[in-house]
């Protein structure tokens, strides 16, 4: 047994609003650069749909993540010697191109007020960003949002291809959920095996995947390796770049910026305990459905002495410890059960789990016919509007028992806290039906519903006291030079702004009389 | 023996080679940031999936190619019995088939350099001129290995760029043996230090970064920092 610390993130679908809060704040944060346009470290897609880019969860073909040949694990875009020898490494086939995300623009805003004397009022028409010239726009970030055009890219999505019977994308039978998307820290990252420069790692402290750009050497194969399509290419310096999962903050003891403007307040963050020796052996999990659980048992109960024990002989500390044990993330996936990897068939062992969303037939079993018949609940799930087969596909590799467990679960908890809090009866024995408690029914709903800030976000700091010369790891902690062309290193912080300024200079151009300029 | 062949046979050369010897060593040393293959496929696929593949498959036979016609002399050839006439069968048959799947590539890659808008947009300028270099070298070499060997079957480079170049290397360089090396050769060849010059100031660089590594090493890697 060798025990690591894992930071991850557990979102609850159930109350994503889709507002991409935490894209925008993301972006501005990230990738606000040239060559980044394009790029969403983290983006809220609209499923059903086809996502960004487009079909990024069909793996016949990108050929992300791992599959297992003769029972042994490879990655699904061929071995590292095809990559190296069979011409492979000249052309990519496997590899999305831009036009797969989308050609980033901008507009001629300034034709707005320089525009003479016309008929009509002046237009500010889409300039593509790589060309420089007029373009028509077909396809952007969002482009599905909220549904818009999903009757043609609906049924191309790739979860509602793997559900047998006929899903209408007419209105009276549509539905939606919220998907945000960032970077899933994988313990078994196929992006960091795939990358033949050594590249790409994962940080033993934390396990946050980072991209050493100084290392990189733009062959693109992490683009195919992952899965989730969350490894980007920036077009201006040809390299790989990916979410940091915001270790800046995070070694802070701050919470990810998409996390800590959530509006919905959905994310929550935590470490959890593994065991890192038996990492392979559950991502070579034969059956697809059991991927999920073989995760599960990787994680290490915190509050077991042995465990504890363990943890600090493999030199984790105790305030690491301490944090395990209180990790909204260990309560959600491990304790309560409610939260589940995306995707796990992908054998990547993602770090980014996703609480299932109930959706509008909750009316039904909660008003009239609910209280005539308690045990409404269980079929209900069964009819809800978001079929339960669709979030299975995405969550459990198709399993939906175990979807449908959570759910219950979940519609359980509220049945139970809308009895406490109107004052009416409840039979506690209807818990126990669903493998609940009422005290666990109220923490669940401490932590899904009340989600105050101390409960969503237990993050201890890093522990660089212990550690190396700062200096010396300059550039290959992922955004060494990030400015690329903007100036060599940073001498002050400021927007982005065109080459050849300083800092300073920036600074003082627009950080005028006190306030930002915009 | 005037200036001008010992500055295009001796000065020239060797001013090329210790450039491409020092300027590798400065660039690995300052810039490991812009130190990258700097494909374009993720803007353009289809094009660069014929020209890529051809250029680099014919590529490097044509480099060992090199190495055997210009590195080893005609003796030890013969020597291992491989005689004037095998050899030249050797060198236009086999040579010319992967000289020109290479021309071919390098055609198609550069066409769509040019044409190609958005590909065309992200060139820099040492981009635009290593390819158009480069295809010069490539034509160039053709034309002497197909045309020039035909017109002038009588020229043997083996007889005079071959000993010219080893001696480059062996600290005695002698320019009197390319005084009358046909023009065709003459141009490859200077083109060809060119380029050695330019190498590692440009993309050029990925070639030293070819992952051979990789195929022995563990899939997941993990980073921690040094403790004191």
């Amino acid at each position: 047994m060798k025990i690591k610390a894992q930071v991850a993130m557990v979102m609850n679908l159930d109350k994503c609003i889709g507002c991409h809060t935490c894209s925008v704040t993301c972006k501005t944060t990230w990738t606000n650069r040239k060559g980044a346009e394009y790029i969403w470290f983290n983006n809220v897609e609209t499923k059903p749909g086809i996502g960004y880019p487009k079909r990024w969860e069909d793996q016949e073909l990108y050929k992300g993540g791992w599959q297992l040949r003769k029972g042994k694990l490879e990655l699904k875009s061929g071995n590292k010697l095809s990559k190296v020898a069979l011409g492979k490494i000249f052309y990519n086939p496997d590899m999305p191109e831009m036009k797969d995300y989308y050609e980033p623009w901008t507009y001629n805003y300034e034709h707005l007020t320089s525009a003479g004397e016309q008929e009509h009022s002046p237009v500010a028409r889409p300039i593509s960003q790589v060309t420089g010239e007029k373009m028509d726009l077909e396809w952007g970030p969002n482009w599905e949002d909220d549904l818009a055009g999903a009757h043609i890219t609906g049924p191309q999505d790739p979860n509602i291809q793997k559900i047998e019977e006929e899903i209408k994308f007419n209105f009276e039978k549509s539905f939606m959920v919220y998907l945000p998307r960032l970077c899933e820290h994988c313990l078994n990252p196929s992006c960091v095996a795939s990358c033949p420069s050594g590249a790409l790692y994962k940080r033993d402290e934390d396990g946050i995947v980072l991209v050493d750009q100084e290392a990189c050497r733009g062959w693109r194969y992490c683009m195919t390796g992952c899965p989730y399509k969350k490894v980007y290419f920036n077009w201006q310096t040809n390299k790989a770049e990916k979410c940091t999962f915001c270790f800046p903050r995070m070694e802070a003891g701050l919470p990810t910026v998409c996390s800590e403007t959530c509006t919905g307040r959905i994310r929550y963050l935590g470490v959890l305990l593994y065991d890192a020796d038996r990492v392979l052996e559950a991502a070579s999990t034969p059956d697809e459905k059991e991927l999920y659980r073989a995760q599960c048992d990787l994680f290490m109960d915190p509050s077991d002495p042995e465990v504890i024990a363990q943890a600090k002989r493999d030199g984790i500390s105790e305030d690491w410890i301490e944090a395990a044990q209180n990790s909204p993330v260990y309560k959600l996936a491990i304790e309560h059960k409610l939260a589940f990897p995306l995707h796990p068939e992908y054998r990547t062992l993602p770090m980014v789990w996703y609480v299932p969303p109930l959706s509008p037939i909750m009316n039904y079993f909660e008003g009239k016919d609910s209280i005539k018949n308690p045990d409404m609940i269980f079929p209900a799930i069964e009819e809800m509007r978001t079929p339960v087969q669709y979030l299975a596909n995405m969550l459990t590799a198709g399993d939906t028992e175990t979807v449908k467990e959570a759910l219950q679960r979940m519609a359980m908890m509220r049945q139970y806290m809308r009895a406490l809090s109107s004052g009416k009866e409840f039979d506690e024995s209807r818990l126990d039906r669903v493998g609940m408690t009422a005290h666990q029914a109220e923490q669940m709903y401490r932590l899904l519903a009340i989600a105050k800030y101390e409960d969503r976000f237990v993050i201890p700091t890093s522990h660089r006291e212990t550690t190396m010369n700062p200096y010396r790891a300059q550039g290959s902690a992922g955004y060494g030079d990030v400015m690329g062309d903007m100036g060599s290193g940073c001498d002050g912080c400021g927007p982005a702004v065109p080459a050849g300024k300083s800092g300073k200079e920036i600074y003082e151009e627009n950080f005028y009389g006190g306030i930002w300029r915009d | 023996m005037n200036m001008v062949d010992q500055f295009l046979w001796v000065i020239f050369p060797y001013l090329c080679l210790a450039i491409f010897v020092v300027g590798h060593i400065y660039r690995y040393r300052t810039d490991q940031f812009h130190w990258t293959a700097k494909s374009s496929e993720f803007i353009e696929k289809k094009q660069l999936m014929v020209g890529s593949l051809l250029f680099h498959i014919g590529i490097i036979p044509v480099i060992f190619g090199h190495i055997a016609g210009l590195g080893i002399p005609k003796e030890w050839m013969n020597a291992i019995g491989v005689d004037d006439h095998l050899y030249h069968l050797g060198a236009i048959y086999i040579g010319g088939f992967f000289g020109f799947i290479t021309l071919a590539g390098m055609v198609i890659l550069t066409f769509r350099r040019f044409t190609k808008k958005n590909v065309r947009q992200l060139s820099s300028a040492s981009d635009l001129v290593v390819n158009s270099l480069l295809l010069l070298i490539v034509f160039m070499g053709m034309y002497a290995t197909l045309v020039t060997n035909a017109v002038q079957p009588e020229f043997d480079y083996r007889d005079s760029i071959s000993i010219w170049f080893r001696g480059l290397f062996l600290l005695s360089p002698d320019p009197s043996y390319m005084t009358a090396v046909p023009l065709s050769f003459k141009i490859h060849a200077l083109a060809g230090f060119a380029i050695f010059a330019m190498w590692p100031f440009t993309r050029l660089v990925h070639v030293w970064s070819v992952p051979l590594n990789y195929v022995g090493r563990s899939y997941i890697l993990y980073r921690r920092h040094k403790t004191n």
